[in-house]
């Protein structure tokens, strides 16, 4: 059965192909039969894979499929790579993929292009499924880019609004400046090491390389220029919030709970470049912190709901980057795999929202909704309180494990603990703000809004409200994989500093429910200085990363462009065109047409060459 | 003997298409497509021979003993790769000109057969003086093509494109009589001949003077920085079934001849010139991705785009390791077809609304969505995702060029990113937005008819094909480009040596 | 019989060259010039009989029959040309017959 591993990928492709050849002809009901269908025989076949997998007790198991291509010592494969880690990634995205496809196939009822939307998806799962299962980084590339062009096209799946497109293009170019990082750091990978093969690469790394060697700091820094793309992380996090154009379900399923978190995936998975290169290692802790806090701050400031909830995603994808930087891999997939739970939840409950009320966005135009969308504010609340990590649920125990593998870091350990204990204080408040001004508090909308939710759309919900609590009773089997170094054994904290990390959240909570709930503080009075009103204002604008790139690489590009529109080049030779021109017609003067002029010339030709040839 | 058959069959052709004009116009295209499957026909039994040998045919009788000029052509499997490249976008070629040429159809079909002729002799001769012949004949037709039906600026961009590889085939033709004249001196005796050729000892400045003649000829058709600038005016006034020929195929001329005979004749001066080739193809790429960007005109844009992955095949030529050849080659037939792919769709847009001003167009998805989901694909193509073609053979120039010159291959890498923000680009302006008909006749905007479905869903194939199992191009061309590695090394070690 | 020095015949030569060179340039009416090209061609016949008499070979004879008839040939087309000419344009003048402008 394990040999079927290759089935994984070819459903959602043979998916995506049959909905592609048709172009839209089929009637929407087989439609949504394909595109969630195909997911769902994919994660049938993940669900055995992985109880047999497990069954078997081995560390990995390897399947090629044929040989891609083969260039002197170059050779990668379609080779598929199981472990514990490509297991939970694996089932993680066929599993909450499939519930996505569900809500979808409801969500997306209305849409004129049901199938090329579903195609879109299917190839997304399809590519997602290579890049976790490939055991060469050419082929993780293949998924990498693969689930890159799907993010676009999703991003703009409404092609007709030009902002939908600039924001899908935005992520693209990007998330490349990215992959070129990663691209380089395979051509370096392969000049030193030989291969390519994610194994034998970390085996050679490992007896070729000396701890903090130059070379295993730059790969592992092109590397993890990848991973930032891909994942939104400082310095390339400025898209993510501009992807929520597209579709809610694709905000759902790819930018929060699979696509986003390749980059975790990927520095998980050569954490042993990591760890060669200890300085580097320590950067990924330092960008996930500085991302986190950063993205908490601006999560603060938002209205509209789904850019919370990005903001939120670059947040928590944050803290996993945090934990890989301490070394706490298991920690950091375990909260990738819980993240994917109740991002999903509260993405698809946005969803519900935004398509119960005409597609508003603004969360203070919502208010008292708790009546009108009970599953919606079910689902935003059991998932907010995953987020915040509200003790028991599963948010709680995963990003519990980070904040304490932090703790018990050397150096700078206590000062990542700190500023992630202080983000989870932001994401309580944050997070609550959200289901308090939207649910709570006076109705504000003027129609009558009525809760769109089929069984399609809110089973997919109740399973991942399920998921959100006690996912966190799941352990994952990836202690072979990292079984090195990591910080997955008992924790020796203090009582006290436990009760910190546990209280802080509910602080944060409260704190949001006396600004919004209560009222007993007022915004206004906070930001009634000018100082207030400008952080804000900064803080809303993300930081202003977006106008510092737009004047640093943008303006510079569209400029250098704008003005060389006519190719300079191609004035040179225009010159030369001309200098004959010129020529030409100084020439074409002395052809007066006076016969007397002509025999002058000749004469005085004549006697110049005559005298030379005496002369000389 | 095969090679003689390839080619004479379409010189005859052509001529056959021409006559038969007069019975009826239809004809000549009916005819061409014929010849052209027939010519592929052909071209396949050159793969049914000795897979072992490097050259799997080698005809070679005299023409001008006295000059030592023998008519002289071998395949190995480099050159049936690109053979089989050039009968494919025939094919499309023909394909592309069957609705859109009305006029002078025999004329036509004669030039499009006889420059596909000369592009079979250019990759076939082994003999420099009969090569330089098949050089010009591809050059003549090419611009009857452009001038006769090409559109509103023809006569300049036919001149210009004329002027451009007239002068720079003279400079070649200046080199190959300088290299026969080096083996009158040490040999004794005049030869024209490739393996002659090979055993010529030149060096210095002397040797860098003759590689510089076939090294401008060659980037000029290529065409890299910085004698690239007739390929966007070429390509926007040419037919569509012209620009198909011209990118997909003229274009691989000049990187042949750098594969075939700049780098083995003068491996020395090859490799003292290799970084300033090198940096000449990381400013292609670069400069003319972002020129790209700049374009309204959509065909220049492609046009541009061209230049820019053209650019990769000379980094990788110059890199000149396995790995880096094979990119090159790669590219060279991925490049052929997403960009003849491209210029077609961009012909067929003309053809439709009259423009090709990109600042009119938007929004065509809700129009003609195949048509759009076919630019996609292509834009996708050319801007190198992984699972089609253009990525295998991008990746492996820079995996090559990386081994040979790190600073340059990554400078290049960025053309990647400008890459990807052209070719969407593209997409954002012509087939994304809202649908709006600013300032052209859309009442013949239909989506695509059967006939280019066909042959759209063949070159799709076919990127599918390299992406996802390139080893069956890789394989061909792995003899050839080892036996050429293998002999330059040999000197060039010599030389190190000596 | 003493012989005449071959510079007296050579200069002669030369001088009858230039007085013909000088009628062509200065001249405006094109039978003169035509009777001018006519010494200069006599001119030059006469260094090829006075180098060949110093030489004492036939060739400059030869040469110099060469050159009558081609003088002859040549002023029979001219004289047509100019007759066709005056016809044409109504004068012989040579300024004014300046069509021939780059």
């Amino acid at each position: 059965m394990l040999d079927l591993i290759w089935l994984l990928p070819t459903f959602p492709l043979l998916g995506f192909l049959s909905l592609v050849l048709t172009g839209g002809s089929l009637p929407k009901k087989i439609v949504a039969v394909i595109g969630a269908g195909s997911i769902g025989l994919s994660f049938l076949v993940a669900a055995i894979i992985a109880a047999q997998f497990l069954a078997n007790g081995e560390a990995h198991f390897i399947k090629e499929v044929w040989v891609w291509m083969s260039v002197g010592s170059f050779s990668p494969g379609f080779t598929f790579y199981l472990d514990g880690l490509s297991l939970v990634m694996m089932l993680v995205i066929t599993g909450i993929g499939f519930l996505i496809h569900l809500y979808s196939a409801g969500f997306m009822l209305d849409d004129p292009s049901y199938s090329r939307f579903f195609s879109y998806m299917n190839l997304f799962v399809a590519s997602m499924l290579m890049l976790v299962l490939a055991d060469n980084l050419v082929l993780l590339y293949l998924g990498w880019e693969g689930v890159g062009l799907c993010s676009y096209l999703l991003i703009g799946f409404w092609y007709e609004n030009p902002a939908n497109g600039y924001a899908a293009r935005k992520a693209f170019v990007t998330t490349r400046v990215g992959d070129t990082s990663m691209a380089v750091g395979l051509f370096l990978l392969f000049a030193q090491l030989g291969t390519l093969n994610i194994q034998d690469m970390l085996h050679a790394a490992e007896a070729q390389w000396a701890i903090g060697s130059g070379l295993a700091v730059a790969a592992s820094l092109l590397l993890l220029g990848g991973a930032v793309g891909k994942s939104a992380q400082l310095p390339l996090q400025t898209w993510l919030p501009d992807a929520m154009a597209g579709p809610t379900p694709i905000s759902a399923l790819i930018h929060a709970a699979t696509m986003v978190t390749a980059g975790v995936y990927l520095i998980a998975r050569t954490h042993v470049l990591f760890e060669l290169a200890p300085n580097v290692q320590l950067l990924v802790a330092w960008i996930g912190l500085v991302t986190l806090l950063m993205a908490g701050f601006t999560a603060m400031t938002q209205h509209d709901i789904k850019r919370i909830l990005a903001y939120s995603t670059v947040s928590q994808i944050g803290y996993m980057f945090l934990g890989l930087g301490v070394g706490a891999y298991s920690a950091s997939i375990f909260h990738l795999m819980t993240h994917a739970f109740f991002k999903a939840l509260l993405f698809l409950a946005a969803g519900t929202v935004i398509l119960s009320l005409h597609h508003e966005h603004d969360i203070f135009r919502m208010g008292g909704k708790r009546k009108q969308l009970p599953v919606a504010f079910a689902s935003f609340l059991i998932g907010s309180l995953a987020l915040a990590a509200f003790p028991g649920t599963s948010g709680f125990f995963s990003k519990d494990e980070i904040l304490l593998a932090a703790l018990e870091m050397e150096g700078p350990g206590l000062i990542l603990w700190i500023g992630g204990v202080i983000g989870a204080f932001f994401t309580g408040i944050y997070s609550f703000r959200l289901v308090f001004v939207v649910f709570f508090g006076e109705s504000k909308a003027h129609h009558e809004d009525k809760e769109v939710a089929g069984f399609s759309m809110a089973g997919p919900l109740i399973l991942l409200m399920i998921l959100s609590v006690f996912g966190g009773l799941i352990t994952i089997p990836v202690q072979e994989v990292f079984n090195h170094g990591d910080v997955h054994e008992e924790h020796h904290v203090s009582a006290f500093m436990h009760g910190i990390m546990i209280a802080v959240p509910l602080l944060g909570i409260g704190v949001s429910y006396l600004f919004y709930m209560s009222r007993a503080l007022s915004i206004e009075n906070l930001m009634a200085s000018s100082m207030a009103k400008s952080l804000h204002k900064f803080w809303f604008s993300g930081w202003g990363m977006d106008r510092l790139y737009q004047i640093l690489f943008v303006n510079p590009f569209l400029f250098l462009a704008r003005v060389n529109r006519a190719d300079l080049v191609d004035r040179f030779y225009e010159l030369l065109v001309q200098l004959t021109r010129i020529a030409h017609k100084m020439v074409a003067q002395t052809q007066t047409g006076q016969l007397r002029w002509y025999a002058l010339s000749i004469a005085a030709g004549l006697i110049v060459i005559v005298s030379l040839g005496v002369l000389l | 003997m095969i090679l003689v058959i390839l080619i004479a069959v379409l010189f005859v052709g052509g001529l056959l298409a021409w006559a038969s004009e007069r019975i009826n116009p239809e004809y000549p295209r009916i005819i061409s497509l014929l010849i052209v499957l027939l010519d592929i026909v052909l071209m396949f039994s050159l793969l049914g021979g000795d897979s072992s040998a490097t050259w799997l045919v080698d005809l070679q009788t005299d023409w001008l003993p006295r000059f030592g000029i023998s008519f002289h052509l071998a395949a190995d499997g480099l050159t049936v790769l690109l053979l089989l490249l050039t009968g494919f976008l025939g094919v499309i070629a023909i394909g592309s000109a069957w609705g859109e040429i009305t006029e002078r159809t025999g004329f036509f079909y004669f030039n499009l057969l006889w420059t596909l002729a000369g592009v079979l002799g250019v990759f076939t001769a082994l003999d420099l003086f009969l090569f330089f012949f098949f050089w010009e004949v591809m050059l003549i037709p090419m611009y009857f093509i452009i001038a006769i039906w090409g559109h509103e600026n023809k006569n300049y961009a036919a001149m210009k494109f004329f002027i451009f590889t007239q002068v720079t085939g003279m400079l070649m033709l200046v080199s190959i009589l300088m290299l026969a004249y080096s083996h009158y001196g040490q040999f004794g005796v005049f030869s024209f001949d490739y393996f002659d050729l090979l055993k010529v000892n030149t060096s210095g400045p002397l040797e860098m003077v003759i590689m510089l003649g076939f090294f401008i000829a060659f980037t000029t058709k290529l065409p890299s920085f910085p004698f690239h600038s007739w390929l966007p005016d070429a390509h926007s006034q040419a037919p569509t079934a012209g620009s198909v020929i011209l990118a997909g195929v003229l274009l691989k001329t000049g990187a042949y001849g750098l594969i075939r005979f700049a780098v083995p004749l003068f491996p020395e001066a090859s490799m003292q010139f290799a970084p300033i080739a090198m940096t000449l193809g990381a400013i292609s790429i670069l400069y003319c991705a972002k020129v790209a960007f700049a374009q309204t005109d959509i065909k220049r844009l492609i046009a541009y785009t061209s230049v820019s992955h053209m650019g990769f095949v000379l980094l990788g030529i110059y890199a000149w390791n396995e790995e880096a050849l094979q990119g090159a080659v790669m590219t060279m037939l991925a490049h052929g077809l997403s960009a003849a792919a491209l210029f077609m769709l961009a012909g067929g847009l003309q053809h439709r609304i009259h423009t090709r001003d990109m600042s009119n167009m938007s929004g065509f998805w809700a129009k003609v969505p195949k048509m759009s989901a076919v630019a996609l694909f292509f834009s996708v193509a050319a801007l190198g995702m992984p699972g089609l073609g253009n990525f295998i053979g991008e990746f492996l120039v820079l995996l090559g060029a990386f081994k040979a010159n790190i600073t340059i291959t990554v400078i290049s890498s960025f053309g990647l990113i400008f890459a990807s923000v052209y070719s969407l680009w593209v997409i954002q302006k012509v087939f994304h937005g809202e649908y709006r008909n600013i300032d052209f006749d859309d009442s013949h905007l239909y989506d695509l008819n059967r006939r280019e479905l066909i042959y759209f869903g063949l070159m799709m194939v076919g990127l599918i094909w390299m992406g996802m199992y390139p080893q069956s191009f890789l394989d061909l061309s792995q003899g050839a480009l080892e036996g050429i590695l293998a002999s330059s090394q040999i000197v060039a070690t010599a030389a190190v040596t000596k | 019989m003493q012989s005449i020095p071959i510079e007296h015949g050579l200069i002669l030569a030369g001088i009858l060259f230039s007085l013909g060179l000088i009628g062509v340039l200065t001249r405006r009416n094109v039978v003169f010039v035509l009777m001018s090209l006519e010494i200069m061609l006599n001119a030059s016949g006469l260094a090829f009989i006075v180098a060949a008499s110093r030489w004492g070979h036939a060739e400059g004879q030869i040469m110099f029959l060469m050159i009558l008839t081609l003088a002859a040939a040549e002023v029979a087309v001219g004289l047509g040309l100019i007759i066709q000419m005056y016809r044409r344009f109504n004068t012989v003048d040579i300024n004014v017959l300046s069509k021939m402008k780059g």
